[in-house]
């Protein structure tokens, strides 16, 4: 299996003694104009990898600021063929690998087919597919692989090693590991569970561990030390822009 | 087939984080569910607390005129009102045996929000029911039920805030209290073992209809009706027919308005197929693969999707699925109550006005069962706005 672009960009961040960045960022949101803006601001301001978010009407594994960000984007006309269209216009623009992250049913509404071309035409790199799990991926993941993109695994504090050691089996790119058993983003502090399954993770995957909900500040990551590779935030990046319009602030804290 | 399928519908379409909860209800699904304890326990239940078996009434007046047998499975004479105490109790008692302390689930018209919120009473355990919050507004009669009944009520305002977004919170809910709670998920749709597990502890509707038709006509009947929101009473009823090829089996879905275009609550008849909270079904969407809002005058039908085993069914032909409106419901609601003397909720006057709808279509002298799902006096406010008039003036 050759070597995604997403864990060779992870790599290259390690590599400079840091861990990489993925913002996560709902397509169409604030606005489908100033989306645009936001995502070069956080291109340039050091992302390794962007999760485009492809709004969808029923979130139901996401928290409230992720559904409302969606909903907000729905309302202002987004949809994946907008985003399919923008991202082709800009390919090769981006220095951050792009993946997709959104609900099956929109996917499938466009074509799961003709979605492979034309996000591999636009730069796509890869997919998170949160409805998805192993026991359905298999016509989907081969569909990805077969143009070169990779359908990231999730997996959680119940996610047992045998069925990390399954995913890790088929998966590529990163492993996105979620830092609590909920759908709440941004919170105080981390489960004691967490430890546990972040080094269940990397005995049971080659890929780069990535951790996502709840991480708002730099400060957190001390505490993971090498046990993560990557980081991933959604609701912090969604409410900062809210408060403040800007992105290149935000990401100038990680950086 | 692959496992948790029903020809192309149904599967397990969830966040992997509801993975382990849901193989954890598979595994009490094979071995408690199917236990000889387990059975004679929810038998005794449904005999001694839910008062079945349910009768299965002849309409004398209605059969006179419409010149064929209109016979009526009478789940609206179970406690609580409607079909969804069979499904709830059983739920509930197998949350005993898995031993969790809570149960928590979503509502529509309120009615599995109640029956769940009673089993959990009768088996002493918590509950918590989401709502949408139009509906709380819609079905006040039944919030007050499930507060009287100690249930935690929450009410959902995101979305079109009815029952898709309750099942959206519920799901979310889930996620973060798998250990202590269980998803009495109310209709038999979701990801597997849901619409199996539902359907199971229906089947009784249409295991006691089959015997009841028989002892008293001495042969199957012609057809069985039952109205399809997700299709928990209808595929409860449909189950032990589906072996008797003769045997005409019709879902009854709610068509709004009526009018071209309208919001309505006909996935089967007005869909496509998608994936929705968990499952591969027929979905009301947009061409960018959205959720489209439904609508029902009968809000227990209200809902984009249907269960998986009912998109195979009407796929594989086994099954006919029309549509009825608000009008020929509420047309049905007042024509039984004033024929026979029975209030069926407005969910169950969709199957009845199919059945009046369509009468050419049915031979003279058949026998017909409707599965009367529900009873109607939690209907009467919608029903007084909608004829536009007081009952008091009906003379």
């Amino acid at each position: 299996m050759k070597t995604s672009r997403l864990t060779e960009r992870i790599r290259r961040a390690n590599k400079a003694g840091r861990k990489a960045l993925i913002p996560f960022l709902p397509g169409g949101f604030p606005d489908r104009e100033s989306f645009w803006k936001h995502l070069e601001a956080l291109d340039a301001g050091g992302a390794d990898i962007i999760e485009v978010g492809v709004p969808f009407s029923d979130p139901c594994a996401d928290g409230p600021v992720v559904e409302q960000a969606s909903i907000q984007a729905l309302e202002n006309g987004a949809s994946l063929r907008w985003l399919l269209q923008g991202l082709a216009a800009r390919a090769g623009r981006f220095q951050a690998e792009l993946v997709l992250m959104g609900y099956l049913n929109p996917f499938l509404q466009y074509g799961f087919g003709r979605l492979a071309e034309d996000a591999q035409a636009a730069g796509v790199s890869g997919f998170i597919i949160p409805d998805l799990p192993l026991d359905e991926d298999a016509p989907y993941r081969t569909v990805l692989q077969e143009r070169g993109m990779a359908l990231v695994p999730l997996v959680g504090l119940n996610t047992d090693e045998e069925r990390m050691r399954a995913y890790a089996q088929v998966a590529m790119g990163y492993v996105y590991v979620v830092s609590v058993l909920g759908t709440t983003g941004a919170r105080e502090s981390f489960p004691a569970e967490l430890a546990q399954a972040l080094a269940r993770a990397r005995k049971a995957f080659d890929l780069p561990v990535a951790l996502g909900f709840g991480i708002r500040e730099p400060a957190q990551l001390q505490i993971f030390g090498d046990s993560i590779d990557a980081v991933i935030f959604g609701s912090a990046l969604i409410t900062h822009i809210r408060q403040t319009g800007d992105t290149a602030g935000f990401m100038a804290r990680w950086a | 087939m692959k496992k948790g399928y029903f020809g192309d519908f149904g599967g397990q379409f969830v966040a992997e984080l509801l993975i382990p909860p849901l193989r954890e209800l598979e595994h009490a699904y094979e071995t408690i569910v199917r236990s000889q304890g387990f059975q004679d326990e929810f038998n005794a239940l449904l005999k001694d607390y839910v008062g079945r078996k349910s009768p299965l009434t002849l309409c004398p007046t209605l059969s006179r005129e419409l010149g064929f047998n209109l016979w009526l499975k009478r789940e609206d004479l179970n406690h609580t009102g409607s079909h969804k105490i069979n499904n709830t109790l059983g739920q509930a008692l197998l949350t005993k045996y898995m031993g969790k302390p809570a149960l928590l689930t979503e509502t529509g018209a309120g009615m599995n929000g109640v029956a769940t919120a009673t089993a959990a009473r009768a088996l002493d355990l918590e509950c918590i029911v989401f709502m949408g919050a139009t509906d709380v507004a819609r079905q006040s009669h039944n919030v007050r039920r499930m507060q009287l009944l100690g249930a935690r009520l929450v009410p959902v305002e995101s979305g079109t805030k009815t029952l898709k977004d309750a099942i959206n919170e519920a799901l979310r809910f889930w996620i973060a209290e798998q250990r202590t709670h269980h998803y009495c998920f109310g209709t038999a749709a979701g990801p597997h073992p849901f619409p199996t597990l539902v359907r199971e502890f229906q089947a009784v509707v249409g295991r006691e209809a089959r015997e009841q038709i028989l002892e008293k006509t001495g042969e199957l009947p012609y057809a069985v009706v039952a109205c399809v929101g997700g299709g928990s009473n209808a595929i409860g009823a449909f189950h032990a027919f589906v072996p008797d090829a003769a045997v005409r089996l019709v879902g009854v879905e709610a068509a709004g308005t009526g009018e071209p275009e309208c919001h309505n609550s006909a996935p089967l008849n007005l869909g496509s197929p998608g994936v929705l909270h968990g499952q591969m079904t027929m979905l009301l969407q947009d061409e960018d693969g959205q959720i489209l809002p439904s609508h029902s005058v009968a809000a227990g039908l209200d809902y984009p999707g249907v269960g998986p085993e009912h998109a195979h069914l009407h796929a594989s032909g086994r099954a006919e699925y029309g549509t009825v409106n608000d009008a020929q419901a509420l047309a049905a609601f007042m024509k039984l109550t004033r024929s026979e003397g029975i209030m069926p909720a407005l969910e169950s006057a969709h199957a009845v006005a199919w059945v009046l709808e369509n009468r050419e279509s049915i031979p003279r002298g058949a026998n017909v069962i409707v599965n009367l799902s529900g009873r109607g006096d939690k209907d009467m406010d919608i029903i007084e706005q909608n004829i536009g008039h007081s009952f008091a003036e009906l003379g």
